[in-house]
């Protein structure tokens, strides 16, 4: 009963992201298409290599549009060991080095339904089983609600499915922060990417620490007055 | 013949004679309406101390020649390097055509941290110990966007489950109260919608600051005091360069930065992504596309200042 319940949600889930893909595609597309060709925002490698940091921007004829990077993380992780190799050097290795000789359970959805390995990980991020987004066959990358095989580096298509109004948000630059220029004649511009801010099995953006305080003297009664000078 | 037949009055020391009380009293009040002239023309004296003839003769800054600007700008950066052992370089960063800044913030994004209040008291060469910032962040209750019932004081950790978190700077009116109670038109609004100030034709009477409704002006109390190796070199006239004592100051969009295409200092230091900015003019920019989809909204629209600064929520 409760096996064939949590299915149910799970096909759910799977149906949400279906439904959200239509929107999420358009901007995949997008992003696929960014990188080699141009657009409104992107450009071609060779125009941005030309268009580089050092062109003064009186001089950047008014087509001239400098690229919007988007960070992307460099590939697959790795997990650092916590035994040295014979030589006394850190190791580190790929998912797939366990994860290949290892049968896949499709139903594990938290740390806790595990009996080895990823316990201490912290999971929330709703009712997403494993491998909903990890890939059974190659645990080196990531695969869409289609089946669609994504790399680590991609991971912000992963994440459109389901979030695509977050997606179509930092497209047009309202959501994910940026840094460098707003106009894009005179420099480049760099966006986080999701999983820059959101831990992917916790997403939820972290709370903070209040540090930096204005002094509003007029807030600060309980307290002597300052000598006058 | 006879020396000693003198009068008894050339005998004695040498008083002025015939003192009447008239003269004593004329004497006293012009002793003190001496002493009352030097007390009340001792601010005069101490201002003539720290202000050269050039700085007190300086034009209006919209009637300097560019050979004025340029003598200006180069007294102002070898008061810095005197003053403060910092080598600087102030532009004088006119509006970019074509171009109307503005600002929003995401309010469902935001969570108080501060990061942007921070950002702005280093970018801009605020006075260290009294921790100046253009920007105050209010955590509201729920409910309402009054930012009149809000807090600054909040610490500790944020977000917090019943608040959300109103960052309030200069908002760029395009009906701007404090530019028309100014007596002696040292603030403006120039074609790119920034508000400005010429600190150096400011009388620091602070009408400006009592006319703001969204208490985002400041006044140096006193001169600022930065560490040379913490001041920002990258300065213009009209934004970020060390103030004097005595002056308003404001959010200045960091026209220094904004003037050249860079985003503002508060906006790169958000970590939540919180902030937008742009040229509203411009159809395809990211500030163009919150305003024709999201739900917003500004601050007490009901006194017909018409901000260049919006708030929305997803």
């Amino acid at each position: 009963m409760r096996k064939s319940s949590s299915y149910f949600l799970h096909g759910l889930a799977v149906a949400v992201c279906v439904t959200a893909l239509g929107a999420g595609w358009q901007w995949m597309d997008d992003v696929e298409s960014s990188s080699p060709t141009s657009d409104t925002t992107f450009l071609t490698s060779a125009e941005s290599a030309v268009g580089g940091l050092n062109v003064p921007s009186q001089a950047a004829p008014p087509a001239m549009r400098f690229e919007v990077l988007v960070r992307r993380p460099e590939g697959p992780p790795k997990i650092e060991l916590i035994t040295n190799d014979p030589l006394g050097r850190t190791t580190s290795v790929a998912c797939s080095t366990c994860h290949s000789i290892r049968q896949p359970n499709r139903d594990n959805r938290s740390p806790e339904m595990l009996d080895e390995f990823h316990q201490g990980m912290q999971f929330d991020h709703g009712r997403l089983a494993c491998y909903a987004c990890h890939n059974p066959e190659d645990s080196d990358s990531l695969h869409g609600a289609d089946g669609t095989v994504i790399a680590f580096s991609d991971v912000m298509i992963l994440c459109s499915q389901c979030h695509s109004s977050q997606a179509i948000a930092f497209e047009h630059g309202a959501h994910g922060g940026m840094n460098g220029f707003w106009d894009l004649t005179r420099g480049p511009q760099t966006k986080n990417n999701c999983i820059d801010c959101h831990d992917p099995h916790a997403p939820r953006y972290p709370k903070m620490i209040v540090g930096f305080k204005p002094r509003d003297r007029f807030l600060e009664r309980d307290k002597p007055h300052a000598t006058h000078n | 013949m006879q020396p000693t037949t003198d009068s008894p009055a050339n005998r004695s020391l040498p008083v002025i004679e015939n003192v009447t009380r008239r003269a004593v009293v004329k004497g006293a009040f012009a002793t003190l309406g001496a002493a009352a002239f030097v007390a009340a023309a001792s601010p005069i004296r101490n201002a003539a101390k720290s202000t050269t003839a050039d700085e007190f003769l300086q034009q209006h800054y919209q009637e300097l020649s560019v050979a004025d600007k340029r003598a200006v700008i180069a007294r102002l950066e070898a008061e810095t390097k005197q003053k403060y052992g910092a080598d600087v370089e102030i532009g004088d960063d006119r509006p970019i055509p074509g171009t109307k800044f503005v600002y929003a913030i995401n309010l469902s994004v935001c969570n108080g941290n501060g990061k942007c209040v921070e950002a702005c008291h280093k970018e801009n060469n605020h006075d260290r110990s009294t921790h100046q910032s253009y920007i105050r962040v209010i955590e509201m209750p729920k409910g309402t966007l009054d930012m009149e019932q809000g807090s600054t004081t909040y610490t500790g950790t944020v977000p917090k489950d019943d608040k959300f978190y109103l960052p309030v700077q200069c908002q760029q009116c395009d009906e701007p109260p404090c530019v028309d109670v100014c007596p002696v038109q040292a603030t403006w609004k120039e074609a790119d919608g920034i508000v400005v100030v010429d600190y150096n034709w400011c009388i620091g009477c602070r009408y400006c600051e009592a006319a703001c409704p969204y208490h985002a002006r400041r006044f140096n109390w006193k001169q600022p005091e930065i560490p040379a190796e913490e001041i920002n070199p990258n300065q213009s006239y009209l934004s970020n360069r060390i103030r004097p004592a005595g002056v308003v100051e404001k959010c200045t969009y960091c026209l220094h930065r904004t003037r050249r295409g860079q985003l503002p200092a508060c906006l790169e230091a958000c970590p939540t992504g919180a902030r937008v900015f742009g040229n509203i003019l411009d159809e395809s920019s990211n500030i163009r596309w919150i305003l024709e989809n999201k739900r917003v909204y500004i601050l007490k629209e009901e006194l017909g200042t018409k901000p260049a600064f919006f708030y929305y929520f997803d």
